[in-house]
C-alpha cells in the first residue's frame, strides 16, 4: 500500500485516540504525565532503531517500567510523584544517549511516521481501537472519579480499577505517540487537543469530540506538511494542533 | 418498635496518624433527623465520610440492611474544570428521564438540563448535589453543610427543601452544620462533637448554654481523654 496513506491511517489514529484520553488526563490534571512518560521510552526507541524493530514496541515496556518505578519510590520514599517523575525520566534520557547512535538521535527525539510499514499500521489501527473503547467504557466513570472522589466511593466505583485500566490506556497512548512525534513531544499530543476543545466547550459530549477532531486533524495536516514540504511530520503535527489552540482563545466562552 | 436504621458504637478515627473522632457512639432512628453539631475542626464532615465508607475507621458502624445511601458532600473540588452540563452529570449515575424527574421534584424547570455545571450559582449547584443524591430512590441522606458561599436566603431554600423531600420520600437525614438555628429548626435528634462526643440528644433538652460554651468555647484539643 502507499506509504501516504499508511501514514496517514496511523497518524490520524494516534492523533485522535491522544486527544480523547487527552481530555480525561485534563480533567485529573495530568497531562504533563505523557511528557516524562515519553522522554524516558528513549532507551527503548534507541534499542528498536538499532536493531530495526517497531518504535511502539521499544517504548511500551519503558512506560510500564517508569510507572512502575515511579509508583514503588513513591510507596517507599514519600517523596512527591513530581520529584520521583524528574528522577525517573532524566534517567531514561541519560541512558538512551549513552548508546544511541548520533544519526538516529532525530527520529528518536521527534518521531517520523512518514515510514510505517503495513504491519505497524495493522496493529496501530487495533491498538488504537481497543484504547478507543476502554476509554468509551470508563469515561462516565473516571470523569466521576475526576469530579468528585467521595462521590464516586459512594456510588460504589472501583477507583483502583478504573485507575489501572486509565493508566495502562495512557502507558499505550505514550509508546503509540512517540513513534508519530518521538520522545520529546507525547505531552503536546495529550495536553493540546483537549485544552483547545475545552476553551470551546459547553459540554462534555463537546469536549470530546472536539478534542478528538482536533487531534485527528493536527496529524493530518501534519503529515500533509511532509508531503509537500518535506518538513518533518512530528513537529508539524504539534505545530498545526498549538495553533487550533490559538485560535480556540479567541473564541473563548 | 423498628430496628435503628443506624448504629454506632464506639467508634475511632485516625487520619495520618491524627485522632479525629474518639469513642462516639450513637443511634438513628427512621424518619430522624439528625444533626452533627461542632465547631470547625472538630470532626463532622470526617464523621459523615466515615459512615457512607470513605474512610477506614475502628469499632462499629451498622446501617440497617434495607438502607440505600445518597450523599451530598460539601465540596466538589474540580467541578470547574470539566465542561460538563447538569444532563450530563446525572447520565454519569442514571437515566435522562430519573434526572428530569428528580430535577423537577427539586423545584428545577427543565432548561437547568443544559447548563453548565461550572456556570450555576452555589446555591443551584447545591441544590443539583442533592437532587443527584436523591438518584436511585435513597432512603437515608447524609448532607454536609458547605462552610461558605451559600448566603442566608440560598441556606433557607436548600433547608426547606431537605424537609419537604423528608416529607415527601420519608426520608432519614443526617446532616452537619455549625447553624445552631438549623438544628433546633429542623432536627430532632443532635450529636453534638468536639473530636471527643460533647452531648447527644433532643436539641432542646441537651443544648444548654453550658453544653454550648463547652462545645464551642473551648480549644479543640488532640490528645485529652475524652469525659
Amino acid at each position: 500500500m502507499n506509504q501516504f496513506i499508511l501514514s496517514l491511517i496511523t497518524g490520524i489514529l494516534i492523533g485522535a485516540v491522544s486527544g480523547y484520553l487527552g481530555t480525561l488526563m485534563l480533567s485529573k490534571r495530568m497531562t504533563l504525565v505523557a511528557g516524562p512518560l515519553g522522554h524516558l521510552t528513549l532507551p527503548g526507541i534507541a534499542l528498536a532503531l538499532i536493531y530495526g524493530f517497531d518504535v511502539s514496541l521499544g517504548a511500551f515496556p519503558f512506560v510500564i517500567l517508569g510507572i512502575v518505578l515511579i509508583w514503588i519510590f513513591e510507596i517507599w520514599t514519600k517523596l512527591p510523584m513530581e520529584a520521583l517523575t524528574a528522577i525517573v525520566f532524566s534517567l531514561g534520557v541519560a541512558i538512551a544517549f549513552l548508546f544511541l547512535p548520533i544519526e538516529q538521535a532525530k527520529t528518536a527525539l521527534i518521531g517520523d511516521i512518514t515510514k510505517v510499514g503495513v504491519y505497524e499500521t495493522i496493529t496501530t489501527v487495533t491498538l488504537c481501537s481497543l484504547i478507543f473503547f476502554v476509554i468509551k467504557k470508563i469515561y462516565a466513570k473516571m470523569i466521576l472519579i475526576n469530579i468528585s472522589e467521595d462521590l464516586a466511593k459512594t456510588s460504589e466505583i472501583d477507583i483502583k480499577k478504573y485507575n489501572i485500566l486509565y493508566l495502562l490506556a495512557i502507558a499505550i497512548i505514550v509508546a503509540l505517540g512517540v513513534k508519530m512525534v518521538g520522545g520529546l513531544l507525547t505531552a503536546a499530543l495529550v495536553a493540546i487537543p483537549a485544552s483547545a476543545s475545552r476553551n470551546l466547550s459547553k459540554n462534555l459530549f463537546q469536549y470530546t469530540s472536539l478534542a478528538t477532531f482536533f487531534g485527528a486533524i493536527s496529524s493530518f495536516l501534519g503529515i500533509l506538511i511532509f508531503k509537500f514540504t518535506a518538513l518533518p511530520a512530528g513537529p508539524s503535527i504539534i505545530i498545526i494542533s498549538s495553533l487550533i489552540f490559538l485560535v480556540s482563545i479567541i473564541f473563548k466562552r | 418498635m423498628k430496628e435503628p436504621i443506624l448504629k454506632v458504637k464506639n467508634l475511632n478515627v485516625k487520619l495520618d496518624s491524627e485522632e479525629i473522632i474518639k469513642g462516639l457512639s450513637f443511634e438513628v432512628k427512621e424518619g430522624d433527623v439528625l444533626t452533627i453539631l461542632g465547631p470547625n475542626g472538630a470532626g463532622k464532615t470526617v464523621l459523615l465520610k466515615t459512615l457512607v465508607g470513605i474512610f477506614p475507621y475502628k469499632g462499629k458502624i451498622e446501617w440497617r440492611k434495607d438502607v440505600r445511601i445518597g450523599y451530598v458532600p460539601q465540596r466538589v473540588p474540580f467541578i470547574k474544570d470539566i465542561p460538563i452540563n447538569v444532563e450530563e452529570f446525572f447520565l454519569l449515575k442514571t437515566t435522562s428521564e430519573e434526572a428530569r424527574e428528580i430535577l423537577e421534584s427539586v423545584g428545577f424547570e427543565e432548561s437547568i438540563l443544559k447548563k453548565r455545571l461550572g456556570d450555576l450559582s452555589s446555591g443551584q449547584f447545591q441544590r443539583i448535589l442533592v437532587a443527584w443524591a436523591l438518584v436511585k430512590n435513597p432512603n437515608v441522606l447524609l448532607f454536609d453543610e458547605p462552610m461558605a458561599g451559600i448566603d442566608i436566603s440560598g441556606k433557607e431554600t436548600i433547608y426547606n427543601l431537605l424537609f419537604k423531600l423528608k416529607k415527601e420520600r420519608n426520608l432519614t437525614i443526617l446532616l452537619v452544620t455549625h447553624d445552631l438555628s438549623v438544628v433546633f429548626k429542623f432536627s430532632n435528634f443532635v450529636v453534638c462533637l468536639n473530636k471527643c462526643p460533647i452531648c447527644q440528644g433532643v436539641p432542646k433538652k441537651v443544648l444548654t448554654p453550658q453544653i454550648l460554651h463547652k462545645l464551642y468555647k473551648e480549644e479543640v484539643k488532640f490528645y485529652t481523654h475524652c469525659h
